[in-house]
């Protein structure tokens, strides 16, 4: 199944996600509906344990959902194989996660450079320049051959944003991308992260506790016992 | 280079130690499995190589005939049918001329000697020594052994115009303690003669170098009483590899048993095979540790990379991708261990083939013996290939068995 493409690029409907095995099992996620558009941030916010960033793997595509349906740009993605998936990653998303992530072997540079390799679109020079402008934008410009573990914690989360956009994707998830930085840099990630993302026409949706970053999102999502509680 | 390739030998340096580990292993591995190859089948070769130079490719022997086991008459004609199914064999050959003729039409057959044998009684001025007297044409003889590259005293063109020359073997000299030019007398049960030692053999085989007395074949049918006739035929082979084929077929067509090298030697050679095959066994625990030491490293990285392999899942890098990745680490360490390996074996072999060592018995040599075979190297990376990749397939389908959501899940949370 396919739906027309249009101003929406990520959307879910009644989605369903048990964790957990036996007495154990718990249903996280219980038919959430939602749908996000581009050039918007959106915010999700709620207690730990409610399911946020359950949600956000879902969109993610990085978890099968047990229930419901996903369509990215379009194009219906839940129950696809790990392939599809996979590749809709590498096209359509790019992932911020609280802890970095990055891969600490290889410099900053290298770090943006990784998802433009693996689409193999583009030559090697291209993607130096790309990568380099990335990280120039991010305010990394004089740290692009440093490793991963010769940044600081913003930077790091810097380079992660860097990362993300790499590939041009048409959505940004981000899971607490503050979470671990202090004000100034939490502030500093979260404007470049919604300045490049309305900028390029991407939509962003990330999971926050912090209630003065999600303020200044364009929508926030509440979000309690695997349910939105109310809607903008 | 591919981003695979990439990330692979990136995540080989977050372990150096135990990727040196793996790394020493397979070295050791495919080195020694070089050098003991190398040597094993060195020996055996050599050995081969002396038993042709001696005895020769085929020996045919005794006459062969065919016995009656059981007779069946046909009760409607007087003709009856024979059955084989024993034999009896007839020492020595009666007509060596004519067998020497017949053998012509092989075409792998590159020379033959006749040869008389018997046994004597050699005495020196010291001691008195049982014996046999091989009477032989030095040309054809040649032709079919190494006698004369086994020479280490005397002259065997001095020995060629002696009538009553003799060569004796280096064990025997010693023990008769004569030098060439010295005289031994060899005595039967009719006569007693007096030979002029003009040459010392030394074929390394220490039942031949002891009892074996070479004289002109004439002489020996002469002092043996036996005038005509010969006690074998030695037939050199040009490919001596098919002499049981030859062998086989000459019994067939001469009836006269023919031995072949390999039926003769066949106790040695199953030695050598069983060392060989034992010392293959034996070296294979190195690339045995080596995969287990590569099975180790990697499930270590697999534990330690989790978060990498989460991250590269979510940037697009496939299930095929991470296995790659590590099995690429795996490649990596196997293609250095492999060159070096082979290096180690090389320089190894090279080495010990000129290790001063003295051995006689079943041949003679100054230094270890060793076989130059690329069979041996490919073996050997043959060996760590399949141990090293079979020991990594199992950590690099679980990293790519991973799913990204659980990893990230269990760290963010």
């Amino acid at each position: 199944m396919s739906e027309s493409k249009g101003e929406v690029v990520i959307r879910c409907e009644d989605l369903h996600r048990f964790l957990g095995e036996g007495e154990g099992r718990v249903h996280v996620l219980r038919g959430v509906t939602f749908e996000a558009k581009r050039g918007n941030v959106y915010a999700i916010v709620g207690p730990s344990g409610c399911g946020k960033s359950t949600l956000l793997y879902q969109l993610g595509l990085l978890d099968q959902p047990d229930g419901g349906k996903i369509w990215l740009d379009g194009e219906l993605m839940s129950n696809s194989s790990d392939l599809a998936r996979t590749a809709a990653r590498n096209k359509h998303l790019g992932f911020v996660f609280q802890f970095h992530f990055l891969m600490l072997e290889f410099t900053a540079l290298e770090n943006v450079m990784m998802p433009l390799r693996k689409a193999g679109k583009m030559s090697q020079a291209e993607m130096e320049d790309r990568a380099r402008g990335l990280l120039e934008s991010v305010g990394l410009g004089d740290k692009t051959h440093r490793l991963g573990t010769q940044l600081s914690g913003g930077e790091q989360q810097r380079v992660a944003i860097a990362r993300a956009l790499a590939n041009e994707p048409s959505v940004i998830l981000a899971d607490e991308p503050t979470g671990n930085l202090d004000q100034r840099n939490s502030n500093l990630v979260f404007d470049l992260l919604t300045k490049i993302a309305r900028e390029n026409d991407q939509a962003v949706v990330l999971v926050t506790h912090n209630p003065e970053i999600a303020k200044r999102c364009d929508f926030i999502r509440p979000m309690r016992d695997g349910e939105f509680v109310q809607s903008d | 280079m591919s981003p695979n390739f990439l990330i692979a030998l990136r995540f080989l340096t977050a372990k150096k130690r135990a990727m040196l580990m793996s790394l020493s292993c397979i070295v050791l591995g495919v080195g020694l499995f070089v050098i003991t190859q190398a040597t094993t089948s060195g020996f055996e070769k050599f050995f081969i190589r002396t038993i042709l130079g001696t005895n020769g490719a085929v020996r045919i022997a005794d006459k062969i005939q065919d016995t009656m086991g059981a007779m069946f008459a046909n009760p409607d004609e007087s003709s009856m049918v024979f059955q084989r199914d024993q034999r009896k064999y007839i020492e020595g050959i009666d007509e060596p001329d004519l067998l020497i003729k017949a053998l012509r039409p092989f075409a792998n057959v590159a020379a033959v000697s006749q040869v008389v044998t018997g046994s004597v009684t050699a005495e020196s001025a010291f001691k008195e020594e049982v014996v046999k007297l091989y009477g032989i044409e030095l040309d054809d003889h040649i032709a079919v052994s190494d006698l004369e590259h086994q020479i280490i005293r005397g002259d065997i063109a001095a020995y060629r115009v002696s009538p009553l020359g003799i060569m004796i073997g280096s064990v025997m000299a010693e023990r008769l303690r004569v030098d060439p030019g010295d005289s031994i007398t060899l005595k039967t049960r009719e006569q007693n003669r007096r030979y002029t030692i003009m040459a010392i053999y030394e074929t390394g085989v220490a039942d031949i170098d002891k009892e074996r007395i070479y004289t002109h074949l004439g002489e020996a049918r002469s002092l043996l009483k036996k005038t005509t006739g010969a006690s074998f035929l030695q037939v050199g082979l040009i490919e001596p590899n098919r002499a049981p084929a030859d062998a086989f077929l000459m019994e067939e067509t001469l009836a006269h048993s023919a031995t072949s090298w390999q039926e003769r030697e066949k106790t040695w050679l199953e030695v050598f095979r069983a060392l060989r095959i034992s010392s293959a066994i034996t070296v294979s625990v190195f690339t045995l540790i080596a995969g287990l030491a590569m099975f180790n490293t990697l499930a270590m990285i697999v534990m330690e990379k989790t978060k990498d392999i989460a991250i590269l899942r979510s940037m697009g890098y496939t299930q095929d991708d991470v296995l790659q990745i590590f099995l690429w680490q795996a490649g990596i360490v196997l293609f250095i261990g492999t060159i070096l390996g082979c290096l180690l074996g090389l320089s190894g072999t090279y080495v010990i083939s000129n290790v001063p060592v003295r051995i006689t018995g079943i041949f003679a040599t100054d230094t270890f013996i060793v076989a130059w075979s690329g069979w041996h190297y490919i073996s050997a990376v043959l060996t760590a290939t399949i141990m090293v990749m079979l020991a990594s397939i199992v950590p690099a389908r679980r990293a790519a068995r991973l799913e990204p959501g659980d990893v990230i899940r269990g760290t963010a949370q």
